[in-house]
């Protein structure tokens, strides 16, 4: 894999994230359209992902939850706003309680993803808009929770497995 | 990789703390100026007032973007230096949740395909 591409558009707070895979169309679409898949990467090994609903399907719905090292759950929710099976999908993030209620008071991201053929790869375009600099913030907050669980956890392998 | 918020704020002040350097963050708030037209105000080389222009880009308080020929210098308020910062630690996180993507594609198939692709 390799990132071809970070854009910033700091006045419109949009990431463009383009990156290549050795891997055809279908099989890069199947990591987002299969729930199950879906769960091997959306997470960290820390705060892993289960995808309850999945309904890749204009006006769909998908639920997830990431559960934390303590049992603790995070809450999330996708609408799908536009969907062209291999190639296109469009959703809104949301932020929901650990039972799956969206939460208005947390801000929404819009995402697109664009997968397309590039000879023997393919090329995924990922397009993050944030409605704020405090939702940025409160997305990093939590993601820097997982980095600190995840780096956590390799200190806790790494002394079990050194030697005595 | 996440960015350490007080090393800006260090490097900001640093960059701040000479008079030429102030003047060029004053005087790009309000207008975009050149390189060029930045030097005719101090008396000194064109060189130096370029490295003065590096380190207060260095420092996130001014961008500087080519026009034609020209490198026209603007002053970068908070809200924007933040955002970039932001953006920044959000680009780092999903380049991690990229190489997991990674590395669930090669993981093996399953045997049925799922519903709503074409193979």
């Amino acid at each position: 894999m390799t990132v071809i591409d970070i854009a910033k558009d700091l006045e419109a707070r949009r990431l463009v994230i383009t990156s290549s895979f050795e891997a055809p169309v279908a099989r890069v679409w199947q990591l987002w359209a299969d729930p199950r898949q879906l769960e091997r990467w959306w997470g960290p090994p820390t705060y892993p992902a289960t995808f309850v609903e999945h309904d890749l399907r204009p006006g769909g719905r998908v639920t997830y939850f990431m559960t934390g090292p303590e049992g603790d759950r995070h809450g999330g929710w996708w609408q799908i706003t536009a969907v062209d099976a291999p190639h296109h999908l469009e959703l809104d993030d949301g932020f929901a309680g650990p039972d799956g209620t969206p939460n208005p008071d947390m801000p929404v991201t819009t995402m697109s993803v664009d997968i397309s053929s590039d000879g023997t790869t393919t090329r995924m375009v990922l397009t993050s808009t944030y409605p704020s600099t405090e939702a940025m913030e409160q997305l990093l907050d939590m993601g820097m929770a997982e980095g600190i669980a995840a780096a956590m956890g390799q200190i806790d392998e790494l002394l079990a497995s050194a030697p005595t | 990789m996440v960015v350490d918020r007080e090393a800006d704020t260090d490097r900001a002040m640093r960059a701040l703390a000479d008079r030429t350097r102030r003047d060029i963050v004053r005087c790009t708030m309000r207008q975009d100026r050149s390189v060029s037209q930045l030097a005719q105000r101090y008396p000194m080389s064109f060189a130096a007032v370029q490295k003065h222009v590096a380190t207060l880009e260095a420092a996130g308080l001014v961008t500087k973007r080519r026009h034609g020929r020209e490198q026209l210098v603007r002053a970068e308020p908070t809200a924007v230096r933040r955002t970039a910062a932001l953006l920044d630690d959000l680009a780092a996180l999903w380049q991690d949740r990229l190489d997991r993507f990674e590395a669930a594609l090669d993981e093996p198939q399953p045997t049925d395909p799922p519903a709503g692709g074409t193979p």
